[in-house]
């Protein structure tokens, strides 16, 4: 297709987004029934390019006799123009091919916002939205990522859904489709030859197909969803690689030509985590930790920067700071002469109790990117509930570490409209920026806090999953007062999360089939790039909704009792429903629990489920201690605690 | 050490920004394990300066980039080890030591361009040429920062021929004054004729003038059988 796009990549924005060419990028020759994946992210190229997954799975399949990977991203509105004027469908960046050549388009999801966008690419791609409209020579739509732990809002339109690590996978569904693309599959003209190869497929461990399942409501509540056939399995389990030292994937990182997001090398030092934060998603459905060997972790380090150029490189996992080999590693960087002291580690997700000033000082070698530290919540009571055992005193030493270290700024991130919050716990946020404020004061005279505050969405397979979320109005005005309380402080600035946005994301989140009809007239009432501010539009939603009679507010505010039918309870990420019920009520009664991988274990079901455990190098926390474990939570909040007075989870 | 390094520009990656090259540039030295000499201050970034910026979507056959290095090094195989460590496109073609003097954006006088234009009337195409060279001024009215800014182009058109047919239209050849604001080919287009649309424009030279009308290029380029053809290449 390059001929077609060459004359049309002058009339639009950053054209270099649709070149391909990257360093580490390649040219896959497709025939000999090789299976064809075009791997989507559906949104842009800057945000897309990075994301690891993709590119594991591109070096994995393309390393594959019976397999070729290309890439795909959403493009932007001025080229989708351009190429629905002229015709043209959504294409690879690799070979510049059509993606109807493709045998299987395969979506990283990763926001709720995005829904939209992948019915728009499988229509850019010629591909009908509905699955019911596909025939034999269609490609799948396949999901992955951690929007698939309820895929159900997107039965309608996607073919399979893959839960978990994709790297074993990924195979094993590459290996149905060659035998069935050998066997003619494709082109018998059979009625039922799509059908018969998603049957096969629904016989894969960690692979769904919403198809083959009927949901069943009783009003309006979800009654059941079953499987329509007897070979079809009941339910779902996740996939999950028991030792990442068997994947040291990508091996090529893509080096892109133009600028995109997190545009270093990455190397993931460790997946899951079980600090067992009580809101995070990514932390309940990735368990159990799966630490990457240390030696492995410093050879990809300096391969990848060798091999790329870069001169950052981020340590990358869902809190890296617990990571066993941390110290050494990033000093060994920091000391290799072939850095020539102009490497510098960035350190993404650090836990605040285990970043000592010994860190920021060795950080602080190399040129100085920004620290995030993410306390999520402003007082030690609030803090209980939602699991995250930080003590204040933890916080202000590593603020303290940095601003000594030279950082003249530091951001905080917050969720807002948690479970029991009250006006104090909100209000404990402010508190807590100016205590930093005036601490990064004693070491520079421009200190300065970014407070970031998002209002909190309750995902499936967390504890909070059975919570009613707050309102707009009440996310608003928590918001607000919260921008009034630190409009006085000087050196405090506050961003936050339009809570219109979060309240889509929470109907999508914990959503039904019944809102495929939704997604869909969103989208055809022009409705894309959702988690962009300009284009986002929740009157394009809510009208939607209305038209088919569904209530926001019973998807999104209303509180879930035990008995409820999940829309994802036939789905399994391996933990037992008893346990994150159980971890909701010791919410509620304010009871922290220690992380699991240093101490006995409490039975979630991650690894006794799949006969895996935990890959720890050390045997004990770093830093001391952390996570309750080995430390004294007596004195967690410096404020003395007040318990709120409301109902529980009133969230009002 | 300061080095002076001439460059191509060809192929898919034409539709990279000036930004771009330079972070692309910025890898590839440290691929190449040349020792960048860096600035001072907080945030330190190597010294690199680049001559007049084109524009994303033109290709070029005369590229310079000026390098300050933080210690000597043997000029050779470098050229060579260069292009290795460059993305597809982009070529280097002659690499020099230079002295510290005036910046090449100071220094350089005109670019040679030749551009593609899509027409089916060649004819007419002839005619808005030997127009242009005739007339004593060109006034027209271009966008600077922002703002509408009517001046004469005459001065900055120092040569403009009709080189010869393409496949979608014809091929002229211009050179174009860069003193003291650079004229871009785009601009010149539309002065010809606003419907004149540029299928492709590729610098060939960058000259510069001194006093006696003598030009020369900033670096002569190595014999083009050294270089490999890219990706994507028109």
């Amino acid at each position: 297709m390059w001929p077609a796009l060459e004359p049309i990549l002058p009339k639009v924005e950053k054209p270099a987004r649709y070149i391909g060419c990257e360093g580490g990028a390649q040219q896959p020759v497709h025939g000999d029934g090789r299976v064809a994946w075009l791997l989507t992210y559906p949104d842009t190229y800057e945000i897309g390019l990075p994301n690891q997954g993709l590119q594991i799975l591109y070096e994995i399949l393309n390393e594959r006799d019976d397999a070729v990977a290309e890439r795909a991203y959403a493009p932007w509105t001025d080229l989708e123009a351009q190429l629905r004027a002229h015709d043209l469908p959504l294409f690879s960046v690799d070979n510049h091919f059509p993606a109807s050549m493709f045998d299987l388009l395969a979506f990283n999801l990763s926001a709720e916002l995005t829904y939209t966008n992948l019915l728009n690419l499988v229509d850019l791609a010629g591909v009908p939205v509905r699955c019911a409209d596909r025939t034999a020579e269609h490609p799948f739509v396949v999901i992955g990522g951690h929007c698939t732990y309820n895929p159900e809002p997107l039965a309608d339109f996607v073919d399979l859904v893959v839960l978990g690590d994709g790297e074993e996978v990924i195979g094993e569904i590459t290996e149905v489709i060659h035998a069935w693309k050998a066997s003619g599959g494709p082109t018998s003209g059979a009625v039922d030859s799509r059908e018969g190869v998603l049957r096969q497929l629904s016989r894969v461990e960690g692979v769904y197909v919403p198809s083959l399942y009927e949901a069943e409501f009783d009003g309006e509540h979800l009654r059941s969803i079953t499987p329509r056939f007897s070979d079809v399995p009941e339910r779902v389990e996740k996939r999950t690689v028991a030792d990442l030292a068997d994947w040291p994937y990508p091996k090529n990182q893509l080096t892109p030509l133009t600028e995109v997001v997190h545009d270093r090398l990455n190397v993931e030092v460790f997946r899951g985590c079980t600090r067992g934060c009580r809101f995070c998603q990514a932390g309940m459905i990735t368990r159990p930790v799966r630490e990457r060997p240390a030696e492995q972790v410093r050879t990809m380090i300096q391969k990848g920067l060798e091999r790329t150029g870069y001169d950052e490189v981020a340590l990358t996992s869902l809190s890296t700071a617990d990571f066993s080999g941390i110290k050494d590693v990033v000093t060994e960087t920091m000391d290799d002469p072939a850095n020539r002291d102009q490497v510098s580690v960035s350190l993404p997700s650090l836990r605040v109790d285990a970043f000592g000033v010994d860190i920021a000082a060795e950080l602080n070698r190399g040129r100085r990117s920004g620290l995030t530290f993410a306390p999520e919540a402003g007082t030690w009571r609030m803090r209980q509930v939602i699991n995250k055992l930080i003590r204040e005193e933890d916080l202000y030493e590593a603020v303290e570490g940095a601003y000594s270290q030279g950082w003249r700024r530091v951001k905080l991130y917050f969720l807002t409209g948690l479970p029991t919050e009250t006006d104090e716990d909100t209000l404990g946020i402010a508190n807590l920026g100016r205590n930093c404020v005036e601490i990064g004061k004693k070491y520079h005279k421009s200190a300065s806090v970014t407070v970031s505050v998002g209002g909190f969405v309750p995902k499936p397979f967390t504890p909070f999953q059975w919570f009613g979320q707050n309102t707009v109005a009440e996310l608003q005005r928590k918001i607000y007062l919260l921008r009034d309380d630190v409009k006085r402080s000087h050196g405090v600035q506050m961003k936050w999360h339009d809570p219109k946005a979060t309240l889509i994301e929470g109907i999508c989140s914990r959503g039904d089939r019944r809102l495929g009809p939704v997604i869909e007239d969103v989208w055809r009432a022009g409705g894309v790039f959702q988690e962009w501010s300009e284009h986002f539009d929740q009157d394009k939603w809510t009208d939607a909704m209305a038209r088919h009679g569904l209530s926001p507010d019973w998807y999104a505010h209303r509180h879930r009792t035990e008995d409820e039918v999940l829309p994802w309870d036939h789905l399994s990420a391996g933990l037992h429903k008893d346990f994150l019920w159980q971890d909701w009520r010791d919410a509620l009664a304010e009871v922290g629990l220690e992380d699991c991988r240093w101490t006995p274990c409490y039975d979630c079901g991650a690894c006794t489920g799949y006969g895996i455990e935990h890959i720890v190098a050390s045997a004990t926390p770093p830093a001391g201690g952390s996570q309750g474990t080995g430390q004294d939570l007596t004195t967690g909040g410096e404020v003395p605690v007040v318990l709120g007075s409301k109902p529980v989870g009133a969230g009002t | 050490m300061r080095l002076r390094v001439r460059y191509t520009k060809n192929g898919k990656i034409r539709f990279t920004s000036h930004r771009d090259v330079a972070r692309l540039w910025e890898r590839s030295l440290r691929r190449a394990h040349v020792p960048m000499a860096y600035s001072e201050g907080f945030s330190p970034r190597p010294k690199l300066a680049f001559g007049l910026a084109l524009s994303t979507g033109y290709e070029s056959d005369a590229e310079y980039i000026d390098l300050a290095l933080s210690e000597t090094i043997p000029l050779d195989g470098l050229v060579e080890r260069l292009t290795e460590m460059l993305p597809d496109g982009l070529v280097a073609t002659a690499v020099a030591e230079i002295d510290r003097g005036t910046s090449l954006q100071q220094a350089i006088t005109c670019c040679r361009w030749e551009i593609d234009i899509i027409t089916d009337d060649l004819q007419a195409a002839s005619t808005a040429v030997a127009q242009a060279k005739e007339a004593e001024e060109i006034m027209f009215t271009r966008t600077r920062k922002g703002k509408p800014v009517t001046d004469d182009l005459r001065p900055y058109v120092w040569a403009l021929d009709v080189l010869g047919p393409t496949e979608t239209g014809c091929r002229l050849a211009a050179e174009l004054g860069t003193q003291p604001r650079a004229l871009r080919p785009a601009e010149l287009l539309a002065a010809l004729d606003p419907a004149y649309e540029a299928f492709l424009v590729r610098r060939t030279h960058q000259w510069i003038t001194n006093d006696d009308g003598d030009r020369s290029e900033p670096l002569l380029a190595a014999p083009a059988s050294a270089v490999p053809t890219p990706v994507g290449a028109t």
